[in-house]
C-alpha cells in the first residue's frame, strides 16, 4: 500500500513541478495546489498506514491509526489554504495591473543599469 | 516565572492582535506598537539574564512530559538572536513612523511587524520542529503582506515570486519533516537528537540533512539557492527591507545552525563539507553581486548574501573558535545591516534615487549621515574596534585550525570586496561635485537620523564591549557545540 502511495506522491510532485515552470501564473498556482496535496499525502503515507480504527477512543478497540501525522496534515492544510488563497488574490491584483499572465513579461529591469 | 521564555512571543502576538481594533487611528497604532516591542525587549532582557545565570531554559506547553509536548527551549544562542530581533525592531519601527507614509500605516503595517516578530522569536526559540515549520509560515505570511503592502506595480511583480519561491521551500519543509518522522518517530529536536544518536546516523538521515539545508538554504538564501532575494528585497520600501534584510534570512541560518549541531553531527565529513563549500560558492556570488550594481539597495542586498556565507563558514567548521565566530558574526550582522539599510533609505530619501551615478557631494549638506555611514560601513567589513572584526577573526581562527585554509583565505579576501562595495558608496555619494537635491522635508531627515544613529552607536558598543560579551557567547557556543546540554534541559531526565 505504502508503494502505490509513493508512486501515486511521486506523480503528484511530477505534475506540480511541471506546472511550476509553465509561463502561465494561474497554471503555477494549480501547480502548488497540486504541490501541497502531494506534501500532505506524504504525511501521511510516512506515518504509516497500518492502524485498523481511527483514532478516537472507544471501548475495546487498540489498533489505532497513528492521530500524529493527522494533526500535523491538519495543520498543514489550513496553513497551505490561507497561502493559496492570498495568492489567488496576488495573482488578480498583479493581472489587473500588469495587465498580463504571462510570467515571462513580469520581469522589469527598469530602475537598474 | 517558567512562562518567561514564552515572553517574547507573546507579548508582540498580543498586541498586533490588539491593534487589529484601531486601524484607522494611527497615533493609537503607533503608541501602541511602540509599548509592545519595548515591553518584549524589557521580557528579553530578562530572559537574556535569566539564561545567564540558570542555564537553558526549557518548558514543555500544557506541562506534558518533555517528547509528547511542544517544547520550547531558549538557549543563548536564541536568547541573544531574540534580544537582537526585538532591538532591531524597536528602531525599524521608530523610522518608520517618519518614513512608511499614512497610507501603509492604515493598513495593517504595524500589526504586519508584530506578527512577524513573533514568528521570528518563535522559530528562534521553539524546540520542536514541526512548530518551527509553523512558526516559519507564521513569519512568512506576515512578510508576504508587508511585501505587497502598497500595492506598487514592482512590488505585486516581485512579491508574487517571493511567495512561490516561499511555498515551495514551505512543501519541501513539510516533505523534510514526514521523512524524518517516518525513521525517527517523533518530532521533538532534543529528542530526535538522542534517536539518531542511537542509530549512529545512516544514509537516509544524511539525505535528510542535505534536504534540510535545502530547504533552510532557500530561506537563508546560499548558493545556489539565492536566487530569489536580489528581485524581491528590492521591492519593498526601505525599513521592511531592513527588518526582511536583517531578520529573514538569519532566521534560516540559525535553523541550519541548530540542524547541524544537534542532529547531524555524525556524519560531518559529509554533510558539513558541503555546508563549508556552499557557503564559499555564497560568498563569492555575493562579492560578484556587490560589485556589479550602481544601486544602493541591490549594494548592500548582496552584502547580506555575503553575510550569510561567512556565518555559515564558521558554523561549518564544528570547533569552539569557528562557532562562536559565527555567532558573534551573526548578531554583528543582523545590527549592522539594520543600521546599514536605515542610513542608505536616508540617502535615497535625500537624494529622490538609489542610482549612486546620479549623487553626489552629499558630504557638503548631510555631514553627519556621511560620517555615520562611513562608520558602518568600517563595521561592516570588520575594521577593529568596530563590530566585524572579532566574528571573522575567530572565524579565520577556526578555519586555520580545522586545516581549511583556502576557504578561510576567501572568506578574508572578501572583507576587501565589502569594503570596496561599500566605500564606492561612500564616494558616489558624498564626495564629488554636488547634485542638485529635490526638496526635501529637513525634520523629517532629522527624525529618520535618530533610529538610524542609535544603531549605529549600538553596532559600535558591540564592538568596542566585546571582551563584556565573551562569556554570553561561550555559553552559546558551549550549547551548540555540546547537544547533550541542549538535551538533558528538554528531557530532564
Amino acid at each position: 500500500m505504502e508503494l502505490l502511495m509513493a508512486i501515486l506522491i511521486g506523480v503528484l510532485f511530477t505534475a506540480a513541478v511541471y506546472l511550476i515552470l509553465s509561463r502561465s501564473l494561474l497554471k503555477i498556482v494549480i501547480g502548488t495546489g497540486l504541490l501541497s496535496h502531494g506534501a500532505h499525502l506524504l504525511i501521511l503515507t510516512m506515518g504509516g498506514l497500518g492502524g485498523a480504527s481511527p483514532p478516537v477512543l472507544a471501548e475495546g478497540v487498540t489498533d489505532f491509526a497513528d492521530p500524529l501525522p493527522q494533526a500535523l496534515i491538519l495543520t498543514a492544510i489550513v496553513i497551505s489554504f490561507g497561502v493559496t488563497a492570498f495568492i489567488l488574490v496576488m495573482a488578480y491584483r498583479a493581472y489587473a495591473v500588469h495587465k498580463t499572465d504571462d510570467m515571462n513579461q513580469l520581469k522589469g529591469n527598469d530602475e537598474h543599469d | 516565572m517558567i512562562n518567561l521564555l514564552l515572553f517574547p512571543i507573546i507579548i508582540p502576538f498580543l498586541f498586533a492582535i490588539l491593534l487589529l481594533f484601531f486601524k484607522e487611528n494611527v497615533r493609537m497604532q503607533r503608541v501602541l506598537t511602540l509599548i509592545g516591542v519595548v515591553l518584549s525587549l524589557v521580557a528579553s532582557f530578562y530572559l537574556l539574564i535569566t539564561v545567564k545565570t540558570d542555564g537553558v531554559q526549557a518548558i514543555t506547553l500544557g506541562s506534558w512530559p518533555a517528547p509528547f509536548g511542544i517544547s520550547m527551549v531558549s538557549d543563548m544562542l536564541s536568547a541573544l538572536l531574540v534580544t537582537t530581533t526585538l532591538l532591531l525592531t524597536l528602531f525599524v519601527v521608530i523610522y518608520s513612523f517618519t518614513s512608511i507614509g499614512q497610507e501603509r500605516e492604515r493598513f495593517f503595517y504595524y500589526p504586519a511587524i508584530l506578527f512577524m516578530v513573533t514568528g521570528v522569536n518563535g522559530a528562534f526559540t521553539t524546540g520542536d520542529i514541526f512548530n518551527m515549520f509553523v512558526f516559519f509560515e507564521v513569519l512568512l505570511i506576515a512578510s508576504y503582506l508587508l511585501i505587497v503592502l502598497g500595492g506598487e506595480k514592482k512590488q505585486l511583480r516581485e512579491s508574487i515570486k517571493y511567495i512561490l519561491v516561499n511555498v515551495v521551500s514551505s512543501a519541501l519543509f513539510v516533505i523534510t519533516v514526514a521523512f524524518l518522522y517516518s525513521v525517527v518517530g517523533t518530532l521533538n529536536m532534543a529528542d530526535i537528537s538522542v534517536k539518531i544518536t542511537e542509530i549512529g546516523q545512516p544514509g537516509i538521515i544524511t539525505l535528510i540533512a542535505v534536504l534540510l539545508l535545502i530547504v533552510f538554504g532557500i530561506k537563508g538564501s546560499i548558493f545556489p539557492l539565492h536566487f530569489w532575494l536580489p528581485g524581491s528585497y528590492a521591492a519593498p520600501p526601505i525599513p521592511v527591507l531592513a527588518l526582511f534584510g536583517a531578520l529573514l534570512t538569519k532566521v534560516g541560518v540559525y535553523a541550519i545552525m541548530r540542524t547541524y549541531t544537534l542532529f547531524f553531527t555524525h556524519n560531518i565529513g559529509f554533510t558539513h563539507e558541503i555546508l563549508m563549500a556552499l557557503s564559499i560558492l555564497t560568498i563569492l556570488i555575493g562579492c560578484i553581486g556587490a560589485l556589479a550594481y550602481f544601486d544602493l539597495k541591490q549594494i548592500i542586498i548582496y552584502n547580506i548574501v555575503i553575510a550569510v556565507g561567512v556565518i555559515l563558514f564558521g558554523a561549518a567548521q564544528m570547533n569552539e573558535a569557528g562557532i562562536s565566530g559565527a555567532i558573534f558574526y551573526l548578531i554583528h550582522d543582523m545590527l549592522i545591516k539594520g543600521a546599514l539599510f536605515l542610513l542608505i533609505g536616508i540617502i535615497i530619501y535625500v537624494t529622490g534615487t538609489s542610482n549612486l551615478r546620479k549623487m553626489g557631494g552629499l558630504m557638503k549638506t548631510h555631514a553627519p549621515l556621511g560620517w555615520f555611514f562611513l562608520i558602518a560601513a568600517f563595521g561592516l567589513a570588520g575594521i577593529p574596534p568596530l563590530s566585524g572584526f572579532v566574528g571573522k577573526l575567530l572565524i579565520a581562527q577556526g578555519a586555520f585550525q580545522a586545516g581549511n585554509v583556502w576557504g578561510s583565505i576567501i572568506m578574508l579576501a572578501s572583507s576587501l570586496i565589502v569594503l570596496l562595495s561599500v566605500m564606492r558608496i561612500f564616494i558616489y555619494a558624498f564626495w564629488g561635485e554636488p547634485v542638485e537635491l529635490p526638496k526635501t522635508n529637513r525634520k523629517s531627515y532629522v527624525r529618520m537620523m535618530f533610529p538610524a544613529i542609535a544603531m549605529v552607536v549600538l553596532s559600535i558598543f558591540y564592538g568596542v564591549g566585546t571582551e563584556w560579551l565573551i562569556p554570553y557567547m561561550t555559553d552559546a557556543t558551549d550549547v551548540l557545540l555540546d547537544p547533550s546540554i541542549y538535551i538533558d534541559a528538554v528531557l530532564k531526565e
